[in-house]
């Protein structure tokens, strides 16, 4: 008995050592896990898209439940993700505010008066400071903060219909609770 | 028709070209800070192209960081503080040189435990080889051997 044990060893450190590549494989690496999660979201102060005399500090949504959403109009996954967001935003769940990454105020504009805003309102983040603080690297990218102004989570990439209904709005429902 | 079409395709070529082109990247003027930032730069990993460094990679992602990294130099940050601020926003992965830390004591001592294991093994295998041809004949074994022996050579046809 003992013998043939010592022979099924190495078969089973074959399997271990399987099932740890395999699961490395179907990992997605573009999906950097983000060392923000569950500590405070880097603080800001930018000026709104459509009224640029206005400028928007984080401060002003402590005490509520947010996304921000990374944009551009040169972003290309950014369409396939604003249909969703203009659904989001019509069933009235959560507040989106839009960080508008390294991108010119007309493009911007004219981005979101032929798609749909779904924002509260978008910020300008020109020369892409913000986004440096929070870690962006891929545009579109979506951030859930809760009321202390803790982010929560983040969405690399474009929101999904499945990422949006599993994971994001019941974290945004269960925050929203607290 | 056919020429109108070719002349399209040259038209669209150039209008291509033109969107590619870029300007000059930037430069920190002092080339001591350029190279800080490029030695600095060289075991960052860009995040978006992955395998590549943020010295050698011409992604915005890149170009970004770098000209980051040369304020700070100029802020006068030590290189600690600089490779601080990319792990606080991009995490270890960002370093191509992963820290040791429980997640990753595997990774650094994995190879050594497995070295371990296998020399451990190898030197049981052999002392248990060596206890074995050790062992002294039973007269049981003197006798086989001897008919052995002896049939070699009355034979000499074994072969």
């Amino acid at each position: 008995m003992k013998r043939h044990l010592r022979f099924l060893l190495p078969l089973v450190i074959f399997l271990i050592l399987a099932a740890f590549l395999g699961r490395g494989l179907l990992l997605n690496p573009r999906e950097v896990p983000s060392p923000l999660i569950d500590r405070p979201a880097p603080e800001f102060e930018l000026s709104r898209l459509h009224n640029p005399n206005l400028n928007f500090s984080t401060q002003e949504m402590k005490g509520k439940v947010w996304l921000l959403n990374v944009w551009a109009s040169w972003c290309v996954s950014c369409r396939v993700e604003h249909p969703l967001l203009v659904q989001l935003s019509r069933d009235n769940i959560v507040p989106i505010i839009g960080l508008d990454y390294k991108d010119r105020r007309s493009d911007a504009l004219a981005w979101l008066d032929d798609l749909g805003d779904p924002y509260l309102f978008s910020v300008m983040d020109k020369d892409g400071r913000v986004g440096m603080d929070y870690g962006v690297y891929g545009v579109p990218e979506t951030y859930v903060i809760d009321k202390q102004g803790i982010i929560r989570y983040k969405q690399i990439g474009p929101v999904s219909p499945g990422s949006l209904q599993n994971t994001i709005l019941p974290l945004v429902r269960e925050l929203q609770k607290a | 028709m056919m020429s109108r079409a070719f002349i399209f395709l040259i038209c669209s070529l150039f209008v291509f070209s033109a969107a590619q082109g870029k300007e000059a990247t930037l430069m920190a003027e002092d080339p001591v800070v350029e190279a800080r930032m490029l030695d600095l730069a060289k075991n960052l990993r860009c995040l978006v192209c992955q395998n590549q460094s943020l010295a050698g990679s011409d992604s915005d992602f890149a170009n970004d960081l770098r000209r980051e990294m040369r304020d700070m130099i100029d802020r006068g940050m030590s290189d600690q503080e600089i490779i601080e601020f990319m792990v606080e926003r991009f995490g270890d992965f960002i370093l191509f040189n992963p820290p040791v830390k429980l997640t990753t004591v595997l990774l650094w001592f994995g190879p050594l435990l497995l070295l371990a294991i296998g020399a451990i093994t190898l030197i049981r295998v052999l002392r248990r080889r060596r206890q074995l041809s050790e062992k002294p004949l039973s007269d049981d074994d003197h006798r086989r051997a001897a008919a052995l022996l002896k049939n070699e050579k009355d034979g000499e046809s074994i072969v």
